[in-house]
């Protein structure tokens, strides 16, 4: 499984998607390769993949250091550990100074598991950020 | 210290900067290396397993033949006892004691078989288990450089297309909105179809018979009659 058969795959789903959304797919030049997924609609939250050894990598950043009110910073994390485990298939995760929600897929998951995969987290994206916005600037 | 508490501590230390390498690259291959001398030794040790257990097998039948001939010809000794023929009776005792040394040696290099097949099998379970620990420790080492690498290449992206990541807000407010939008185009469009159908009082005028009817089997039928008359 590599980034390519992943675009290709979802840039050729066009219509025929199960999960009811429209994906656009961007490669990005870097020392590793990375794939840029824009679900149609919802551009402005894109979802980043990259695939290691064993395992395909989904990303969504949420909001840095800077966007988030600080003297509610512990209770932020608190609720980030507690919805960690009810949000489906996707866990919370800080990366420098941005936080994200991310899915880890196994290197043999099938096309379609990572079609879902990309749908869930984008929902689950949404939903943090609005319930999260009273922890935010 | 585990692989976690150390990758910890690298990004507490300071090399949070994006694209830093966090893990030495030369120290990952060397790992890797040692995974693949590790991965070669298992294989070896399931050979000779599978050699040693071989060996167990037939030594193990052996016994038993010996056994079994031991049991046979103390039956042919009394049997010549019986006869009050000692000569033979003597040299049948003589052949039992040579199988029963031979018995005893095949015994002791079972024994010596049956140890090495269980500690064979501890060793690979024991090879099997810290291999796939070492795994574990290296996927934690390439993932976490293969995510501050990705990091670095999106962050760079967006710097280089002048285009940056919304602040979290903003993104959802744009997303909703698009939403919202598309939800009324949609019920717009629902209402615009509903009234643009007078269809639906065409509909209730047929049902009543009014106004244009669709033409029956009936209908057509009696219009080819008429035309052939």
């Amino acid at each position: 499984m590599n980034i390519h058969t992943i675009a290709q795959y979802l840039n050729d789903l066009a219509d025929k998607s199960d999960t009811g959304h429209s994906f656009d797919c961007q490669p990005i030049a870097g020392e590793v390769d990375v794939l840029q997924i824009s679900l149609i609609g919802r551009e402005e939250l894109p979802i980043f993949v990259s695939v290691t050894d064993d395992q395909i990598l989904c990303i969504t950043y949420l909001w840095d250091e800077s966007e988030m009110l600080s003297e509610r910073k512990a209770e932020m994390m608190e609720t980030m550990l507690e919805m960690n485990m009810p949000m489906p298939l996707s866990s919370f995760a800080k990366i420098g100074d941005k936080y994200a929600v991310f899915g880890a897929l196994s290197i043999h998951s099938s096309l379609s598991d990572i079609e879902h995969e990309l749908a869930v987290l984008s929902d689950n994206a949404i939903d943090v950020i609005d319930d999260f916005s009273e922890f935010l600037k | 210290m585990s692989i976690f508490k150390k990758i910890f501590t690298a990004i507490r230390g300071g090399a949070t900067e994006m694209g830093e390498a966090i893990v030495d690259a030369n120290s990952t291959r060397i790992f890797e290396q040692e995974i693949r001398d590790a991965e070669n030794h298992l294989t070896k040790a399931k050979r000779d397993l599978t050699d040693v257990m071989a060996k167990q097998m037939q030594t193990s039948r052996e016994v038993e033949r010996l056994k079994k001939e031991i049991q046979t010809h103390e039956g042919y000794a009394t049997q010549a006892l019986n006869q009050g023929n000692e000569a033979l009776a003597l040299e049948v005792a003589e052949k039992m004691a040579s199988l029963e040394t031979e018995l005893a040696a095949q015994q002791s290099a079972l024994q010596n078989f049956d140890a090495s097949v269980a500690r064979l099998k501890d060793l690979i379970k024991k090879s099997e288990r810290q291999l796939a620990d070492y795994k574990r420790q290296l996927s934690v080492v390439k993932t976490t450089d293969s995510v501050h690498k990705a990091t670095a290449a999106i962050t760079d992206n967006f710097v280089s297309g002048n285009s940056k990541l919304l602040n979290a807000k903003e993104s959802l407010e744009r997303i909703k909105a698009k939403q919202q939008n598309f939800d009324d185009r949609m019920a717009a469009s629902e209402q615009l179809q509903a009234e643009s159908g007078d269809a639906s009082l065409e509909a209730k005028l047929k049902a009543a018979g009014i106004g244009e009817q669709n033409s029956s089997a009936d209908a057509i039928l009696a219009r080819l009659k008429s035309q052939k008359q």
